[in-house]
């Protein structure tokens, strides 16, 4: 009898067919475009006509996720996937030990000797073959290219491993900068292959015979080579690699089932219309036609450049997957625009626009220009534009322009929301959207076009749904399996369309803005960016608000016309725009270098342009473009980076009693001073581990268990695995629910990770037990001064058995080492007190650049504070601030963690004081920051204060923060000229 | 109607007037347990009312009002009490909500903080919110944890834990359709009986009460002759009893055939309060806090001998392991100081319930969840090493996570576990 087992994939459906001798006789590879039934149906007819003939009773299962619901329905055998893959790979290649499996939006290592285990992804690390699609679509090219990319790699950028997201928002800076394509391309499948490994191995290594399957795997062989090259072996992609799953469910079928009958009960499959939904975005044409003729009031009037003798102004928008430009007359007319999507290197698009200009009227006098956008300074250099300003107050200034009494900006653009609050006629609070949802426009593109649509026939088919889904307020990769599972239950095309549209405007308005009603907002609303062109998402943000907004014609094109607006309100003398002759003999040409001025080992992009301009692109601080020292930069950041480098230094002691070894890793970036004077005082020899960098936190990348902790507490495998390859016996991390007192909360607790991930080390570090290290992670209370040098002592007894220690000793040395904490503290209060003084000297802004200890780890804050400090700002820490609070404050959250406490007290001395302003670093994935950012929030803005978040990862692109930063800086300024 | 009264933080609190006139609404978690619960508190002269609502709007109303990247069980169950405030059913100037409050390192003792923010927000800044806590947090003049209702609501507790643990492994097997469920009806509404007349709460009754009902379980006619693949579920310990928080897990599990088994609640409390203990040993502390501890610890145990050595008697039943055993079982595994949330806890369910038999376990939790980084995912690894028997699927629940995903990673848990049963 006839196997067949059938593979429904988030993509593709697979099918095999196999003879009684288990010989295959049809395959079938084929994408679905989430029409599981339909297609089900046909091939199975298919399989019926062709292939069978009049054996129709046939063993039959079926596999994948996306076939689940269908299955049960159905009544049709189901075989889990990976259980299938298990099975194929047993019988076809038995001396496999480990398989690595990536498919449409899943990834998969089983693990086949030693233990059986099975890992796929979870909820967040998203898709990897969808994934590398779409990165091959942000580069322009299809999936066959970006492999042929790959093979003329030079170098390997750094791209975030976590999700697809993030990823995207490190490639596009790189592209703008002018990295080249074929690195971009090789960069994007070793972040596939970090972002597996890191994932899924989970303290298993990879070792021994290799097997690769599913399509990117098969497909690609630079893929199969960025394996092979990190796990350091070599894999094999069998024959069949596509069809292991299928092969394997047809294994395990063993029901017989008549095929027509079968086929009988996948039609009668009935779409239960069973899926959650919203009211439609139109009932009926009338009300569609009332608000096309409404929006169709916020008009500019768009002429010809023929008829027109006056002086122009140029604004460019540079964004992220699209570029704008406008050529803007001297009464505020357009006379010339243009949007292009943005390939990855702006500068050629612009030279060929404004080639274009000048053909069209080579007299053209430019009077003046301006560039906003992620692209912003490449342009700048390339094209000596006069100005370059930030996204956010060209937009403001369109908006102006539209509605002069505008107390609410929100552009949706292809990957970022921008939004801000206008008040007294000052930018006053950003809301930017975090790494982690900035699906917006491109993902309903990328959406559109994997359910075969264009964009604007998708979003129309969405204004008549009459069931739109609720997708609810996530980001991308979620919305991806929500989508599937409407799908799955029977939501329209049209259903999912408005509900995409609906998700957009949710994850804007919850997730990023975070508002409760429209009254926070404000009455008079501008809403701009090129999605928001998209009547359907337009739509849906009033509905959403129950408000009737302003949606300017030029909805596209705000960014690029508020810079030309810009440009007119600031007054140039001489505008000194790449003239028609330099542009025939344009020159750019761009190389690729390491920073090594400092730590954060910057990647610059180096762009020379004709008459040997240089432009270098990559860089955090000004050192490396002006080789200026920046020691006189008032930054406490770097001051306690120094005074790190001389505790990180071995002890000098003989160290009579051994040698201890301590990570460099979240709260020892406090309280190391105290350990490391505590166990000198003692006798030993101290040994620590260095700051961060990107190679020490790959040294333990395959240790961690759970892929979405904080990536402060991710870095801990690293420094562990560091010391044991330093030689280091013994390893000092204790677990301390307790942090310090300092009688500022309700409690002084730490946070639960911090607390206890010297236990996740402990149980996932497997070097430790092959090297036979002595891990001491005793539970240690240093709040209870009284107490804890007689509960330290017993520790010591228990952990070095064959030496003697006495009470005395060890309360001599806790009191060195309370001391030595104490003196570390002071030393902080009194540099930042001098840096206090010295900005107000120079007039000079204070930041107070707020987080926890350990985000002074320089692979932590990726240096944003010199970042920051470039802007000649002022840069202390919050532990500073909160000192000169004496009292407790009254908050509206539980007090209870020492480092939060900070927080609050830093927020509120800020809000009481004229020059400084607060700035908080949120790690991403940090649970308690969920809490203490809206207090924060709270406390700044009751004082009249703009607060600022900045949300750190992985990542390693500045773009989005440098927005904010000068955002909040621009907003500072017109504050300041307001009050005169 | 009550007047309005702030303490000096300008927390407004629950009067003794608006604990004659109010109603207090309380979220769903584990349905057995709450409804029991609920009668204690009516008992206590309070007007409790169970929220017994279910659908998306909970969520949605969640999100709307809550910082999305707070913890899901934060986002369901204050969405489940504004949802019941906003829904009319209610005259808001008479209702009071109540929401526990652990008092530990974990997000969680902020909840109340959240759901105040939320009713401000919402317009309801008017509505007070009573804590529910052992920690002597948030006093109420209107509001007071008693030590006979303590005893009460223990028991409440124990008799819902047994009632659960017996329904759990009948049901699966039982011939009747039906039959278990209404003896789980039957009792429960004998508890609320011998609750609202003050009666029910002494070991003594508790004693006579457990081992009766342990018997009728008994006598419910099973077929076990084939055996269900066995599941244990544990977690954070919303998502794990709460239908709401995680997609009708046990429904799904049963659904595929499957025994599940969820680890007592009471094990749970006997953990916070040895907690304190702990702290007391590995850090110094009071004396008189000491002895308090030991006495209610003391007494806890003296419940769960109750259960175990009733059920113990009867072979067809697996006996629940007790609270010093588990905490046996993870001795070199994870440190008795780890203790916010299920801390070490969690580590110990599972490795009880892989040595009684469930070996295929969900371990679940909300997405993010930061004290499961260690003692759930952080510690799986380790279990599987010392016992390889042990088939553990980690599952994170969140408004965006998607069942068709979550039910596709616990039936690849489920084939296996499948497997390894044929191999037996």
């Amino acid at each position: 009898m006839k196997r067949i087992g059938l593979d429904i994939g988030s993509t593709t459906i697979k099918c095999v067919v196999l003879n009684e001798e288990d010989q295959i006789i049809y395959s079938s590879y084929e994408r679905h475009l989430s029409k599981i039934a339909e297609k089900i149906e046909e091939l199975l007819s298919r399989l019926e006509k062709e292939v069978l003939h009049e054996e129709l009773d046939v063993k039959i299962a079926l596999s994948g996720s996306a076939g689940m619901g269908i299955a049960e329905a159905s009544d049709f055998p189901f075989v889990q996937e990976v259980y299938a893959t298990r099975i194929a790979a047993k019988k076809l290649q038995p001396d496999t030990n480990v398989i690595i499996e990536l498919g449409g939006e899943d990834a998969k290592i089983l693990f086949l000797t030693d233990g059986v285990e099975v890992r796929m992804n979870g909820t967040c690390a998203g898709g990897t073959g969808a994934f590398i699609d779409q990165m091959a679509s942000l580069l322009n090219v299809d999936i066959t290219e970006i492999n042929a990319l790959a093979e003329q790699k030079e170098k390997i950028y750094t791209i975030a491993s976590r999700c697809g997201v993030f990823a995207k928002s490190d490639i596009q800076p790189l592209l703008n900068q002018g990295a080249r394509k074929e690195d971009v391309a090789a960069s994007i499948f070793y972040a596939v292959v970090n972002q597996t490994i890191a994932g899924l191995a989970q303290g298993r290594e990879i070792s021994g015979n290799v097997l690769y399957l599913g399509g990117p795997l098969t497909f690609l062989s630079e893929l199969r080579k960025a394996f092979d090259d990190v796990l350091k072996t070599k894999g094999i992609c069998p024959e069949n690699s596509l069809y292991y799953v299928s092969l394997g469910t047809a294994y395990s079928a063993d029901q017989v089932i008549h095929l027509p009958t079968l086929l009988e009960r996948v039609k009668n499959y009935s779409h239960l219309g069973n899926f959650a939904f919203q009211p439609p975005l139109f009932h009926n044409q009338e009300e569609y036609d009332e608000f096309i003729t409404r929006h169709n009031k916020a008009q500019v009037a768009i002429l010809s450049m023929d008829d027109y003798q006056g002086g122009y102004y140029l604004g460019i928008d540079a964004g992220s997957t699209t570029i704008k430009l406008v050529l803007m007359d001297e009464e505020g007319n357009i006379r010339y625009q243009a949007y292009m999507s943005n390939a990855g290197n702006p500068v050629p698009l612009i030279k060929k626009e404004l080639e274009k200009i000048y053909t069209l009227k080579p007299d053209i006098k430019i009077l003046s220009s301006a560039v906003t956008g992620y692209g912003e300074d490449i342009i700048k250099n390339a094209f000596r534009i006069n100005f370059g300003i930030v996204e956010t107050i060209a937009h403001f200034v369109a908006a102006k322009k539209f509605m002069p009494n505008v107390d609410f900006v929100i552009d949706i653009g292809g990957q970022d929301i921008k939004c801000f609050k206008i008040h007294n006629g000052a930018i006053d609070n950003i809301f930017l959207n975090e790494a982690c949802s900035s699906g917006c426009g491109s993902f309903l593109q990328t959406f559109a076009s994997a359910l075969g649509y264009d964009i604007a026939t998708f979003s129309k088919l969405g204004l008549f749904a009459k069931k739109p889904v609720d997708l609810g307020s996530r980001c991308t990769v979620f919305m991806n399996s929500a989508v599937k599972q409407a799908q799955k239950d029977g939501a329209t095309i049209e259903d999912i369309s408005a509900g995409l549209s609906r998700a957009v405007v949710k994850n804007a308005l919850y997730k990023v803005i975070r508002v409760g009603t429209s009254d926070e907002l404000g009455k008079n609303i501008v809403v701009q960016g090129g999605t928001f062109l998209n009547n359907a998402v337009l739509r849906a943000f009033e509905l959403e608000l129950g408000v009737h907004v302003v949606r300017p014609s030029i909805s596209g094109l705000m960014g690029a016309y508020g810079a030309a607006l810009y440009a007119r309100t600031m007054r140039v003398k001489d505008s000194e725009i790449v003239s028609k002759e330099e542009l025939e003999n344009f020159v750019h040409e761009i190389q690729v270098m390491n920073c090594k001025i400092c730590p954060n080992n910057c990647r610059l992009t180096i762009n020379k342009f004709a008459n040997g301009r240089v432009f270098i692109g990559g860089n955090r601080c000004e050192k490396p473009v002006t080789k200026k020292s920046v020691a006189n930069q008032l930054n406490l950041y770097e001051y306690k980076q120094k005074l790190f480098e001389e505790y990180i230094k071995p002890s000098q002691n003989e160290g009579k009693r051994g040698t201890i070894g301590i990570p460099l890793g979240l709260n020892q970036y406090e309280l190391l001073p105290f350990w490391k004077t505590l166990f000198e005082a003692l006798d030993f020899k101290v040994v620590v581990s260095p700051f961060s960098t990107r190679s020490l936190y790959l040294e333990g990348q395959s240790t961690i268990p759970s892929d979405t902790v904080c990536f402060p507490a991710k870095l801990l495998h690293g420094h562990v695995v560091h010391l044991v390859h330093q030689g280091v016996q013994t390893i000092f991390y204790p677990c301390m629910s307790y942090n310090v007192d300092e009688r500022k909360g309700d409690n002084h607790y730490n946070c639960p990770v911090v607390a206890y991930y010297p236990e996740v080390i402990n149980a996932n570090v497997k070097i430790l037990e092959r090297e036979h290290i002595h891990f001491i992670k005793e539970y240690v209370g240093i709040h209870r001064k009284k107490d804890f040098p007689h509960k330290f002592l017993n520790i010591l007894k228990e952990h070095f058995k064959d030496q003697d220690f006495t009470l005395k000793e060890v309360k001599n040395a806790c009191k060195k080492a309370y001391q030595a904490y104490e003196d570390y503290e002071n030393k902080i209060v009194l540099k930042g007190d001098e840096i206090i003084a010295n900005a107000r000297k120079n007039h000079q802004q204070i930041i107070v650049l707020s987080g926890r200890p350990y985000h002074l780890d320089p692979e932590i804050n990726h240096g944003i504070d010199k970042m920051i400090s470039s802007f000649n700002v002022a840069i202390i820490t919050e532990d500073v601030v909160a000192r000169k609070v004496k009292q407790k404050i009254l908050v509206h959250v539980l007090n209870q963690w020492t480092y939060h406490s900070r927080l609050y007290l830093a927020a509120s001395y800020v809000g009481k004081t004229d020059d400084m302003n607060l700035v908080q670093l949120v790690s991403f994935g940090c649970g308690v920051d969920a809490i203490t950012t809206d207090e924060v929030r709270d406390i700044l803005e009751k004082n009249g204060k703009i607060y600022t978040q900045i949300k750190i990862d992985e990542i390693t692109n500045l773009g989005a923060v440098k927005i904010r930063i000068r955002s909040l800086l621009s907003a500072l300024e017109e504050k300041e000229k307001k009050h005169g | 109607m009550a007047r309005l009264v702030y303490d000096k933080d300008g927390r407004l609190l629950f009067t003794k007037e608006m604990r004659k006139e109010y109603t207090m609404i309380f979220p769903m978690m584990a349905p057995i347990h709450f409804r029991i619960l609920k009668e204690v508190f009516n008992n206590m002269g309070y007007h409790a009312e169970l929220l017994e609502t279910t659908g998306p709007e909970i969520a949605q109303t969640g999100l709307k009002y809550v910082h999305n990247d707070t913890c899901y069980p934060a986002i369901l169950a204050i969405g489940q009490l504004i949802h019941a405030v906003q829904s009319g059913k209610y005259d808001t100037h008479k209702i009071a909500l109540m929401i526990t409050q652990t008092g530990g390192g974990c997000r969680a003792s902020n909840y109340i903080h959240l759901l105040r923010k939320a009713l401000a927000r919402a317009g309801l800044g008017y509505v007070p919110v009573v804590s529910l806590n052992l920690s002597g947090m948030e006093k109420n003049p209107g509001f007071k944890l008693t030590l006979s209702f303590i005893r009460r609501a223990i028991a409440g507790l124990i008799y819902g834990d047994t009632l659960m643990l017996l329904k759990n492994q009948c049901e699966p097997y039982e011939i009747n359709k039906g039959e278990t469920n209404a003896l789980v009806e039957k009792w429960s509404a004998y508890f609320v009986e011998r609750l609202s007349k003050s009666k029910g709460y002494s070991l003594k009754e508790m004693k006579r009460n457990i081992f009766k009902l342990t018997d009728e379980f008994a006598l419910i006619k099973c077929d076990r002759s084939k055996p269900k693949l066995k599941v244990g579920v544990v977690g954070e310990i919303y998502v794990k009893y709460s239908s709401l928080g995680n997609n009708s897990l046990e429904d799904f599990l049963k659904d595929q055939d499957c025994e599940v088994n969820l680890p007592m609640m009471l094990g749970f409390i006997l953990f916070k309060i040895d907690n304190r203990l702990e702290d007391i040993r590995l850090y110094g502390g009071s004396k008189l806090k000491k002895i308090v501890c030991t006495l209610l610890l003391d007494y806890c145990t003296k419940t769960e001998d109750i259960i175990v050595s009733s059920i113990s008697r009867y072979d067809c039943f697996n006996t629940p392991g007790k609270y010093a055993h588990l905490k046996s079982l993870v001795k070199d595994v994870i440190g008795y100081g780890d203790k916010m949330g299920e801390g070490w806890l969690l580590t110990a369910e599972m490795m009880e319930l892989v040595e009684s038999g469930y070996e295929n376990i969900v371990c679940t939790q909300p997405f993010g969840c930061l004290p499961n980084h260690i003692g759930g995912k952080g510690m799986i690894r380790r279990i599987v090493e010392l016992m390889p028997n042990a088939n553990i699927v980690a599952v994170d629940y969140d408004a965006g996570a998607v069942k068709v995903n979550q039910e596709n990673r616990i039936k690849l848990m489920l084939s296996i576990g499948r497997e390894n049963m044929l191999k037996k």
